[in-house]
């Protein structure tokens, strides 16, 4: 039997924008193409086994052998440094982490920052870098609220076209790092399919 | 005597295999306390593979640690004198934080040091050990070296912070940002382009050392490479044996031959190391070391064939019944297989067959 590659594909628009990328570099599914609710399709011809998960989830079925590549947003491999390699990036779903305030927004230095984020790893990081004293305030969703309601004096967060910001009357006030989706592989799977993967990303790089 | 390998767990019965191969190579066993001074590890806190010590204050006031590491302890204690060489193995435990857990663990680690007076010979026997307890506790497996003189000859002059940001690119083979974080710090185009090359290069040595020597030139960390590499392919490892310049050290410890192992099945590397004669220096020792470590807890991770059942005989007996004949019967049917004795059948317990002791005779039920 032909050893399948494991693709882990993030759900949503940049999953199938990403696997019309696979797709382009000779590794169709067509199973995938139909309209169902099932989560894994397979290739076997081609040797390709792709499965949908939750976008932030990808990193982790990489790490651990389940998948052995996939395509993870930066956002995610900043903040939960998983032990992967970067092999591309495959500059589609570009963003970028920034800070955020309401507008008019003053530092005052004297007094510790709030910060309200999902990504209370990468908001440390960059605080710390600065030698800014901050107190996380780690939050799971709808962010932009927690400066309008006191809760925060700023937050970390990914901007794609600024418009939600802009609707709660907050703007970027400092860049972090720009975000873009990136082609993971497993260290192992590296090794034991090296064929398939370095075949993949010649294609892709192409 | 009897064989045990069928009932030993996977990471047990590496412990007998490696320990069979290191005394046949002449290693002496190297057992040691489960503490050591807190400020071992504080002082090389870089050294070790996760922040976290579990620390107590002992009797005498003393802030000690639970071992997260062996090798900082075999190197304070072991001999300084010119012209030795000590070869040394150990099995033992460590505790440290899990990468995977993120916990602490107590982790049974086996591995291997030579310290002293070491040359080439010795570096060669390191790598070579290396790769034959991969092969003793795996069906197929990967050894991926490299050599940091290679990359620290590029990066030479560079600032701390910035060798330690590009060795992280190159661990993770992120090419694209490798390019940033060299302009970020200074780094020479040309030099760049060369690091990015060589993120890039993988594979077996006779494909990816002629390309290095085209990259790189003549160096003597490249000539070193081909020696080692060639030995090991003369050796019988070739086909085990890949260069990757992603195995980097991004402290300060290690220098010349580093090197990781790959167990097929298992999605981290099993076995981790290389040259440390930095190290030696940093604990005042006058000679140099390599060594490695093998970590049998991710051997749990191997794909093995799953029992189909918890028993192969469930034997009922009534209470009562003649025991010297049941053991008797229970022996007899344990040629066949594993005999769990109960007096009811068990919820939840799978067997291959359910027999009955009665009257002195056994009967399938």
């Amino acid at each position: 039997m032909k050893e399948m590659l494991n693709i882990a594909l993030p759900k949503g628009r940049l999953g199938e924008k990403v696997y019309a990328m696979f797709k382009a570099a000779g590794f169709p599914c067509p199973a995938i193409e139909e309209q169902n609710r099932k989560l894994i399709f397979e290739n076997e011809e081609v040797g390709v086994r792709y499965f949908w998960v939750k976008p932030s989830d990808v990193a982790i079925y990489v790490e651990r052998g389940a998948a052995d590549i996939g395509v993870a947003g930066k956002d995610i491999l900043l903040e939960y440094r998983p032990r992967v390699y970067e092999l591309l990036d495959l500059d589609v779903g570009k963003c970028r982490m920034a800070v955020a305030a309401p507008k008019g927004f003053r530092d005052d230095p004297t007094r510790t920052l709030r910060v309200a984020t999902k990504f209370s790893r990468i908001a440390r990081d960059h605080y710390a870098g600065k030698g800014r004293d901050i107190d996380i305030i780690h939050l799971n969703g709808s962010i932009e609220i927690a400066p309008i309601l006191g809760l925060s004096d700023v937050i970390v967060d990914i901007v794609e076209t600024g418009t939600t910001l802009k609707e709660n009357d907050l703007e970027v006030i400092e860049n972090i790092v720009p975000i873009s989706a990136r082609l993971i592989a497993n260290t192992s799977s590296f090794k034991f399919k090296n064929d398939a993967i370095e075949k993949l990303l010649t294609q892709m790089e192409g | 005597m009897t064989d045990y390998g069928c009932t030993l767990r996977r990471e047990e019965q590496a412990v007998f295999a490696l320990r069979g191969l290191y005394e046949d190579y002449g290693y002496a066993p190297y057992k040691m306390s489960k503490f050591e001074e807190y400020d071992l590890y504080v002082r090389n806190k870089e050294f070790l593979i996760s922040d976290g010590v579990i620390t107590f204050t002992d009797t005498d006031g003393k802030l000690m640690a639970l071992k997260p590491d062996v090798t900082l302890s075999i190197i304070k204690n072991s001999r300084d004198e010119s012209g030795c060489v000590q070869k040394v193995y150990y099995n033992e435990n460590v505790y440290r934080v899990s990468e995977d857990a993120h916990c602490f663990k107590e982790i049974l680690q086996t591995g291997l040091e030579c310290m002293g007076d070491i040359d080439d010979g010795c570096v060669y026997e390191v790598l070579r050990l290396a790769a034959e307890s991969l092969r003793r506790i795996a069906p197929k497996a990967v050894l991926d070296v490299s050599h940091l003189g290679v990359v620290d000859s590029l990066l030479d002059g560079l600032c701390a912070e910035g060798r330690g940001k590009i060795c992280h690119c190159m661990g993770e083979k992120n090419a694209h940002e490798l390019k940033a974080v060299c302009a970020k710090y200074g780094v020479a185009e040309d030099v760049a382009d060369k690091l990015q090359k060589l993120v890039g290069l993988y594979g077996a040595p006779d494909k990816v050392m002629p390309a290095l020597r085209d990259l790189v030139g003549d160096t003597a960390a490249v000539a070193t490479l081909e020696t080692l590499t060639a030995a090991m392919v003369a050796g019988g490892y070739g086909d085990m044996l890949r260069v990757d310049f992603s195995v980097i050290d991004e402290g300060r410890y290690y220098n010349g031959i580093v090197f990781r192992g790959f167990a097929q099945g298992v999605p981290d590397s099993v076995l981790s190391g290389g040259q440390y004669d930095r190290l030696m220096r940093q604990m005042g020792r006058r000679g140099g070391a390599v060594g490695f470590a093998v970590y049998l807890d991710r051997l749990g991770r191997m794909p093995e064939a799953t029992r189909e059942y918890d028993v192969d005989t469930l034997l009922l007996y009534d209470e009562g019944c003649d025991l010297t004949a049941l053991y008797a019967a229970a022996g007899t049917l344990r040629g066949e297989g594993s005999v769990m004795l109960q007096k009811e059948i068990p919820s939840k317990l799978t067997y291959r067959r359910v027999c009955r002791f009665k009257n002195g005779e056994v009967k399938p039920v």
